[in-house]
């Protein structure tokens, strides 16, 4: 369990990472954390020619709020969010999340641009984003541009990201005290990859439900909005029938993965509990 | 505490004196040791389950960068050529008076005619350093003749099925057949009968440290040095002598701080052999070192039995007879013999009184890691098994589980209680002393009684939560044979030296050694010193196996000092010039009875004892004060334990939290109560993880699924629930100071207590769970089957 062997470099700037990335980006791999990298390099089951260090690109340590939105720098750790970033909803939400991924140490060092940009389906992280539309902003030699949560990831460490882009931050909407927010997670373990989870957030007025976001990840292929599921909610009073009934949709609605420690009927059903449970927890607020 | 004069040592709580080094970063584990121009070996591991090697190409692996050496199976097996089969040692008792068959086969260093397993290795590539070894071994080309791969035991019985070993012609690699009383007729006679298949998962011990092995030789001496992360140095040292063609005193094994073995280190493999070997024919030091990928693919697994047991009972609950018949997957190989399965069916009938018992037992080879002890050694499966059909009794009678076993168990006054099988020594059974029933109702007890748990039961069922209360109770026999042994010696300036070929991975023995040292010679325990795991410091050595070391070493260490002393008092004698009978052991000195001013101290009597012109030894005393003994245990001493586990089960995920965990256990004498709580704690955590989360699972192909510790699930300090811990102490009347083992036994009960609280806990729905591991995916499943 030793690496293939690769080049190593360690830019300063933005602009020499991109500059290296346009010259030798297509067979190498810009590492972060590393938390999932070096494992999977350890097995040799990646053999980048090349790795590029973000770690010393200090511009891109940085959170902070513009205008309405979270900007999280790519050298944000997953514990940044052990305490709540921002007050409302979204900092509640992102501490709730935070504490499910990895464990401790991991989350010292693994890095919340570097979970989106790996895509990994279970990702709490990639399930926040897809659920909120985040603004996935990246950065190359030709300039900078922005992708929508929704749209970027394309499956299993697969997104719209190309070889020669950094992430340089991922931007997410604040949700101001009209939403609730919850999550929901199951995993084998504490820590352990998920076997199914729900991200929902409900805009309330009046009583009824004015909007909603709600996600699953772990499950597919990728994360994602189950738009059937938000619809049903929508209008309605966030009563114990109308969740229940939300979750049967979001149930039905995927189309699970299997492995070892989950079937796809399994990980269909527990939808059901961690979109319920995501929705109490939401409302419970 | 006291630690200034001995007021006595056994039974305190005194600190570890390993934690001293292991906590500042001074252990020293095989990958820390580095050895002058050492290089680095990387072995080549099958991809397949069953084929035969048709060729194995070394020269894209011998021209990389860096490499030293390659050599492949084949080319080893002309150099040394293999032994094709040597049988674990067993009692001549238990040979002729049990019905039985045994093969087996002898693991090759490196595969050379077949591969059997996936893992399992075939070539080395020695380079100089890790990663350049690993970068070659990928360039190592075999060619594969594919077998069809056998993965269920049952299948492999068949006439049709592949063969693992030909030349036997059956898969069977172990048969035999014990019990007593007459089944059949208790059978037909009973009330009740019920019947079940059990099953016992694969898993295993997955220590932090894996294996390791380093190798030095020295060609002016024609010696060579091994270092291994291993439970059995003198095991090691003798194999690798007759290998190498070397005289044992030419061969020396040492274990350096190891970091857990629970038995997967416990026997000998290949590459403690072919790491002595590459350093003689390389001539530099070599090393390797395991890493996780391999250990789960190639260091032995455990478990893994099919049992189908049978029960008969009256209508009070009472135990008429019990039949077994159980096929243990060995995997590839059969390392030692009926060990597990010997372990099993001794262990079957617990604390439970049966006039009428038969087991049947088979190993059967499949392609798969092989089979060896871990942490409890066949008795989860016996213990699943009879607690399991406990529970099934009570259901199907309607009584409380708890009132079955004690309708039951056997009464402290009935100690010693012959039980009527032999066990693997050959030896009759006789659970030697104890109090189960008061075990059983301290569990009870401790878990806040039985009547109050069944009221917040019912509370908890009219809310939707599912609380369920499961019993596991098992006894286990300690300190087997055949023997160890300690060399005691004073050493110059009055210390006390022990030497022993005990091989600790963590148990504190050295503390443990030193606080018994310490009491029968009357000193501090910090004028003891413990040397372990090294074949230097003493002739012959059995290891650290099977819950043995502190029954067996404390009894020799007793015996060698009680000789010792003779000569230290007869030497005293003559340097006080009183009589023997006079004198005895105080504070680190020989003093006259009543008159302490009369004194020597052991400093003293040392340089009496010394050869030389101005001895002062009486007539007759030979020169230095050394003793060594090698107790050889009449039989086993029977410890046991309640487990009461009390789980929350989550039926909407399939999720059981364990909300409370008592364990009532005794293991006679305790030495340091702070590590016995820690073994007890850290075996019971590891049954925790075979009982819900780790799994070695095969598909078809015979491929290994949970091949990283991303999928074979070891419980972490989240898993971990909160314990209570009760002593019963229940001296052994084996041993000279009361001891049983303990090691193993927190390990044995977790599954069969989970199984039963899981079962307990989601009664309504009338569902069963007779297999582990209970996998959310199954509890989840289950009810559902009875919900819809």
């Amino acid at each position: 369990m030793k690496p293939a062997p690769f080049k190593f470099y360690a830019p300063a700037t933005i602009d020499a990472m991109v500059e290296l990335l346009a010259k030798c980006g297509d067979d190498g791999k810009i590492i972060a954390g590393g938390q999932s990298l070096i494992p999977t390099m350890n097995f040799r089951l990646a053999r980048p020619a090349s790795l590029f260090d973000v770690n010393g690109v200090s511009e891109l340590d940085f959170l902070r709020i513009v205008s309405g939105r979270l900007h999280i720098g790519a050298l944000t750790r997953h514990a940044a969010f052990h305490r709540s970033v921002v007050d409302g909803p979204l900092g509640h939400l992102l501490t709730e999340v935070a504490r499910h991924i990895g464990h401790y140490p991991i989350r010292q060092r693994g890095t919340f641009c570097g979970s989106v940009a790996h895509s990994d389906p279970a990702s709490e992280w990639c399930a926040v984003a897809a659920t909120l539309e985040a603004d996935i902003v990246a950065r190359s030699h030709a300039g900078e541009r922005v992708m929508k949560g929704g749209e970027y990831f394309l499956g299993i460490f697969s997104t719209q990201l190309r070889p020669e882009e950094l992430i340089t931050e991922v931007r997410l909407p604040l949700l101001d005290d009209s939403w609730r927010a919850g999550f929901y997670e199951f995993s084998r373990r504490a820590g352990d990859f998920a076997l199914a989870m729900t991200v929902a957030a409900l805009r309330i007025e009046s009583g009824r439900v004015a909007d909603a976001r709600l996600g699953i990840g772990g499950v597919e292929d990728r994360p994602r909005r189950i738009r059937e599921a938000e619809a049903a909610l929508i209008g309605a009073a966030p009563d114990s029938r109308a969740l229940a009934q939300a979750a049967d949709i979001a149930s039905r609605s995927v189309n699970p993965l299997e492995d070892p420690h989950a079937t796809a009927v399994y990980r269909r059903d527990l939808v059901r509990t961690t979109t319920l449970r995501a929705l109490e927890r939401a409302i419970a607020r | 505490m006291d630690l200034q004069s001995n007021t006595g040592y056994i039974g305190r709580s005194i600190p570890r004196r390993e934690d001293k080094r292991l906590l500042l970063g001074q252990g020293q584990y095989i990958a820390d040791l580095t050895l002058p121009g050492m290089l680095h070996a990387v072995f080549v591991r099958s991809t397949v389950a069953h084929a035969r090697i048709k060729s194995v190409d070394l020269s894209r692996a011998a021209a990389a960068p860096g490499v030293r050496f390659v050599m492949s199976g084949i080319e080893l097996a002309k150099e040394l050529p293999p032994e094709l089969e040597r049988v674990h040692p067993l009692s001549r008792v238990w040979r002729e008076t049990i019905p039985h068959k045994i093969f087996q086969p002898r693991e090759p260093l490196l595969a050379w005619d077949k591969v059997r397993h996936v893992g399992e290795a075939v070539a080395v590539v020695v380079a100089d350093n890790h990663y350049l070894a690993e970068d070659a071994a990928e360039l190592v080309e075999v060619d594969y003749e594919l077998l069809p791969p056998v993965v269920d035991p049952e299948a492999a019985m068949r006439p049709d099925s592949a063969l693992l070993h030909e030349r036997y012609g059956t898969n069977v690699l172990v048969e035999f057949s014990m019990g007593k009383g007459d089944v059949d007729k208790a059978f037909a006679g009973a009330p009740r009968t019920l019947k079940r298949r059990i099953y016992h998962h694969r898993y295993g011990a997955v220590p932090m440290e894996c294996r390791g092995v380093a190798a030095a030789y020295d060609a002016r001496a024609d010696a060579v040095t091994i270092w291994s992360s291993t439970q059995v140095v003198h095991r090691v040292r003798g194999e690798a002598a007759i290998i190498l063609g070397l005289p044992e005193a030419r061969v020396r094994c040492l274990a350096l701080d190891v970091g857990g073995g629970f038995g997967v280190k416990c026997h000998i493999y290949g590459e403690d052999l072919v790491l002595p070997y590459l350093a003689r024919r390389i001539g530099r030091p070599v090393r390797w070192i395991e890493d996780r990928r391999e250990h789960l693919q190639a260091a032995c697994h455990s478990r893994d039995q099919i049992h189908d047991a049978e029960i008969a009972f009256d209508n009070t609950g009472k135990i008429l007879a019990l039949r077994d018949a159980l096929i243990m997957d060995c995997g590839a190989w059969n390392p030692i013999g009926i060990g597990i399965p010997g372990n099993t069916a001794c262990h079957i009938m617990g604390p439970y009184k049966i006039d009428n018992f038969s087991v049947h037992a088979r190993a059967v080879a499949t392609n798969k890691v092989p089979n060896a002890p871990y942490r409890g050694a066949g008795r989860q499966e016996a213990v699943l098994v009879m607690e399991r059909l406990m529970d099934l009794m009570a259901r199907e009678l309607g009584m409380e589980p708890a009132a079955v076993r004690r309708r039951n168990l056997i009464a402290a006054a009935e100690m010693p209680y012959s039980v009527g099988i032999p066990y693997r020594d050959g030896q009759p059974i006789v659970y030697d002393s104890g109090d189960y029933p008061l075990a059983l109702d301290k569990a009870l007890e401790a878990v806040g009684g039985l009547d109050a748990f069944r009221l917040r039961q019912r509370e908890a069922r009219s809310k939707g939560r599912h609380l369920g209360l499961g019993l596991g109770f098992y006894v286990e026999g300690t300190g087997v044979g055949p023997f160890e042994g300690a060399t005691v010696r004073i050493e110059p300036g009055g210390k006390i030296s022990v030497g022993s070929g005990a091989c600790p991975q963590g148990q504190g023995m050295e503390t443990i050694y030193s606080q018994i040292t310490a009491d029968i010679w009357k000193v501090k325990p910090d004028d003891v010193v413990v040397s372990l795991a090294d074949t230097a410091v003493i002739s012959m050595g059995f290891g650290t196996i099977a819950s043995r070391s502190t029954v067996n070493v404390s009894s020799a260490i007793h015996v060698a000092s009680e000789r010792l002393r003779k000569k230290v008092f007869a030497i005293a004698a003559n340097m006080l010039e009183c009589a023997a009978a006079d004198l005895e052991l105080r504070d680190g000195r020989v003093s006259v009875v009543g008159s302490p001013g009369a004194s020597v101290s052991l400093a003293d009597v040392e340089r009496a004892s010394r050869p030389g012109w101005n001895h002062q030894r009486p007539e007759g005393v030979d020169a230095g004060l050394e003793e060594t003994y090698y107790w050889e245990p009449p039989t086993v001493t029977w410890s046991y334990a309640v487990h009461a586990v009390v789980v929350d089960v989550d039926v909407e995920l399939g999720h059981v939290k364990l909300e409370q965990y008592v364990v009532v256990h005794d293991c006679g004498v305790v030495v340091n109560p702070m590590l016995a709580d820690g073994q007890v704690m850290g075996g019971t955590v590891q049954g925790i993880g075979g009982a819900l989360f780790e799994e070695y699972s095969y598909d078809a192909e015979g491929q290994l699924h949970t091949g990283s510790l991303a999928d074979y699930l070891i419980p972490t300090a989240s898993d971990v629930p909160s314990f209570k811990l009760l002593h019963i102490e229940s001296p052994s009347r084996l041993t000279p100071l009361g001891v049983k083992g303990l090691g193993e036994g927190g390990a044995i009960a977790p599954p069969a207590a989970i199984a039963n609280a899981v079962c307990d806990a989601l009664a309504p729905f009338g569902v069963e769970f007779n297999a582990t591991p209970i996998k959310p995916e199954n509890i989840f499943r289950a009810v559902r089957r009875v919900a819809s």
